[in-house]
Formats: C-alpha cells, structure tokens, sequence
C-alpha cells in the first residue's frame, strides 16, 4: 500500500464544521462526521503524497503519538472499502 | 432550578444539520406518488431569491451542511445558478433533487461551473412506456436517459432515484441494469411512503407482501453480485413503514436534524408535516434560528414528554421516537398518537387492512388520481 496514492472519491468532500467542532466527509445526500484520528489522516490526503508520505508527515505531525503506520493503513483500507477513498 | 417541567425532556436540540430548500411546487410532471401536499395549486406566493439566499445564510450559520434543491421541480426557477453559486460559497454540499426534465447540457454545465456538488435524478420505471404513464408525460424517459448519461459526464457523483410501487417493481433487474449502464454511484429503490398524493393512491400504489419479498431477494442478489465484481455502486432499498412490525425514526426525531422551508417560506420538520393541524412559522416573519429554537410548532414534538401511550412506556422510545406524526395522523386523526406501524399500536389494524387489501388490489395505473393542478384544486376545495 506504501506506494499508492489515495486520493477522495469524485464527489465526496472534506471539511471542518465549526458546529460541529469536527472534520465531515461529505456526499451526495450524506454526511460522515469524523473523529480526530479520522479527520487528521483525510487532511493529508491531497491526490500527490503516497501513503508512506502521509505517514511520514503525521508522526513529524503527531511526535508523541509513537508509530502510526498501521492505524493509517487500517483506517485507509477501510475507507477505501466504503468507497469513500480511490488508492491507486 | 426546577429539575421538573419539560426542561429534562426538551433539551436543547442540535442545529439543523440537513436543509431540504423546496424552492417551487411547479413540475411539469404528474407522478401519483408525489409527496407536495394536494393542494399545492392554492401556493403561488414563492420565496424570491434574496429571501432564500437569507435561509441559506441562517441556516449555514446554525451549521447546516447538507442541502436540497427541491420541488416541485426546482429547474422552473430561474435563479438556480444563482442559488447554487451563493450555497456553494457559503460551504454547504449542494444537490440538485430532479426529475430531469428541463435540464439541458448546458444547465448541466453551468451548474458545476456555480459549484453544485451532485445532482439526483428520478426515474419512474426502467422502460418508456411505463415510466411515461406514471409521469404522465409523453417524453419524459428518453429526456431523463439523455440527462443522466450527461451528469455522469460532466463528472458529477449520481443518485438515480426510482419510486417504487406495485406498478414496476416487478421491474428489479432492469432497473438496476438500467443504474450500472448509466454508472450510478448510489441507486434508491425507494418504496413508495404513502403521504400526500401517495395516501391519497394508496391502495393502486402498495405492493402486496409477496411483490415486496421477491423484489427484496434480488436486490440482495444484485447486491452480492455488485460486491463481488468490487463495483462502488451502492443499491438502498427503503421497505414501506406498512410492512414493518415497529416504526422509523422519523427524520431522526422531530426538530432534530432536518429542516425544510417550502416555497411559499413555511419552515417544517420534514415535507410533509404541513399536513398536521400545527401552526409552522415562516421565514418571512422570522429568523431560522428563532424558528428552530424557539417556535411551538418546532418544538411541539421535541423530547418524549407528549407521548401517549403506548410509546410513553415503552422501552423503545428512545429508538424511534414514536414513529412518524404524520402517519400517525393520516391513520388515526390524532397527530399525537403511536405510529399505527408499530405492532404495539391500537390502530396497528388499519396498516394490516391496507396489507391485505394490497394482496387484492386490482386497479390499473390510470385510476389512480395524478399529481396535477386540475386535481389539486378539487381538493384545495374540499
């Protein structure tokens, strides 16, 4: 997976809610709203970094948060599994 | 402070989170189902464009984040770009809830152009003649097909939408081959809900037990197919209220999350409540915050303290809410009452009735009343 790219599922959206005081994904006719673990690695994601960057640049993020490798991936093997993320 | 009294019970709720802005009830189609009330021919006096730009500014500002353009068919206003644009810039996540009629390519581009997010098209069955009869328009499939094909070139995520009733839901597979050829990402095989002018057509429209069952089985297969082959396509099938034994948590409680304004600026908990002999406030008299907060009409079923019983002791209370008030008040007269979809309701009987005479219904589809506005007047008299 280290070397894929994710990227959001054309249509889905990203954004903090300050009434919320989280991150949301949004979708046609749906709204996911999202923890902090959630929201900090979709942040990352820009359609350019590589997993193994994402990673990188959130334990740089996080420091005390000790290695985040294998919640990352899970998180993002999951999302992909709901569609809400492409990996290629 | 007093720990007694309605305080416990009505918290103060969360924002709206989902705004359905129902900009007109014109639509140049005719579909029995539709969910305007019937005497939609008697509102005329629609919200102009700096009155929804307001809604939208309020509303967003309380924290809404999803919004409906809806109808009616929202494509008769003229100032959809513009509504679009203003969404758009104040962050909400924007569709565009159609029939498709009316849409050009053109549209289809100035609207992504304004920043819309989504579009959502309904068809009314898989094949021209059927879909035409239950729109009541000679040309409307073949419009709805050109339509959807451009959506989901012009790069949109697309819900194609289908109302399901006795009429086509023999039409399963079709309809979902239908969906995979246009590349839906979601499909709602939406059963038809009997308010409005569905209530009104309910015994042409429900399907019987066994239609329902057998549609249900594909869906499932198609669903396990879709899986398999790793395709994003979504299939949500939504049973009638009639055939379950306890009821939805209607819009997730009353005043909870959603908040629509119709055309003419009257702010309800959900579409179809005008129905209710509640006094619902407007937008043009007051702030949607005030509106949400503080009116009786929004507040009227907040908390459990109104429920009778059953519900009021019942342990499940907390789960569904009740059910819906306005079924309860289609079936019973009493807004107040269990919906009669629960099993635990004295009036259960009169949603077993309506389950029984689906078993014999007979009525071809043009008996059933259409959703124009000859019609519409008779019962705006009446």
């Amino acid at each position: 997976m280290n070397t894929q790219v994710p990227r959001l599922r054309p249509g889905f959206r990203f954004q903090w809610e300050p009434a919320q005081q989280a991150h949301v994904l949004l979708y046609p006719e749906g709204m996911v709203k999202l923890n902090t673990s959630a929201g900090a690695i979709l942040e990352a994601i820009d359609g350019q970094r590589s997993v193994a960057e994402i990673i990188a640049a959130l334990e740089a993020r996080f420091p005390d948060a000790g290695p985040l490798a294998n919640d990352i991936c899970d998180f993002l093997e999951d999302a992909r599994e709901r569609h809400w993320i492409i990996l290629e | 402070m007093s720990a007694t009294g309605s305080s416990l019970n009505n918290p103060r709720p969360g924002p709206p989170l989902w705004l359905l802005a129902e900009l007109t009830y014109r639509c140049p189609l005719q579909c029995p189902y539709c969910s305007n009330p019937l005497d939609f021919a008697e509102t005329r006096d629609e919200l102009d464009t700096e009155s929804w730009f307001r809604v939208l500014r309020e509303a967003r500002e309380m924290g809404a984040a999803q919004l409906g353009f809806s109808g009616g068919e929202p494509l008769v206003r003229p100032d959809l770009p513009e509504l679009i644009a203003e969404a758009r810039r104040l962050g909400y996540y924007t569709n565009l809830i159609t029939s498709g009629i009316g849409l050009t390519e053109a549209k289809v581009a100035q609207f992504r152009e304004a920043g819309l997010d989504h579009i959502q098209v309904s068809f009314q069955a898989s094949d021209p003649e059927l879909n035409d009869a239950v729109a009541g328009s000679k040309k409307a499939f073949r419009n709805k097909l050109a339509m959807a094909r451009a959506v989901h070139e012009a790069g949109y995520p697309m819900v194609l939408n289908f109302v399901i009733h006795r009429h086509n839901i023999h039409q399963m597979d079709d309809i979902i081959r239908l969906c995979e050829e246009l590349g839906a990402d979601f499909v709602e095989l939406a059963t038809c809900q009997y308010y409005g002018w569905a209530f009104e057509n309910r015994e042409g429209l429900m399907p019987s037990a066994d239609q329902l069952a057998t549609a249900e089985t594909k869906v499932n297969a198609h669903r396990e197919r879709l899986a398999a082959a790793g395709s994003a396509m979504k299939l949500i099938f939504v049973t009638p209220d009639y055939y379950e034994e306890r009821p939805k948590a209607c819009m997730n409680g009353w005043g909870s999350l959603f908040l629509t304004v119709a055309p003419d600026g009257t702010a309800l908990p959900c579409h179809s409540a005008r129905i209710l002999p509640i006094e619902f406030p407007s937008v043009r008299d007051q702030s949607v915050s005030s509106i949400w907060y503080d009116s009786p009409g929004f507040n009227r079923y907040r908390g459990d303290a109104w429920m009778p019983e059953p519900c009021r002791s019942c342990d499940e209370k907390d789960k569904d809410f009740g059910g819906c008030r306005c079924q309860a008040y289609l079936l019973t007269g009493d807004a107040d009452n269990a919906d009669p979809v629960c099993g635990k309701s004295p009036h259960h009987d009169r949603v077993l009735a309506a389950r029984r005479a689906a078993d014999h219904a007979t009525a071809p589809l043009a008996e059933l009343t259409y959703r124009n506005a000859r019609n519409s007047r008779v019962f705006a008299k009446a």
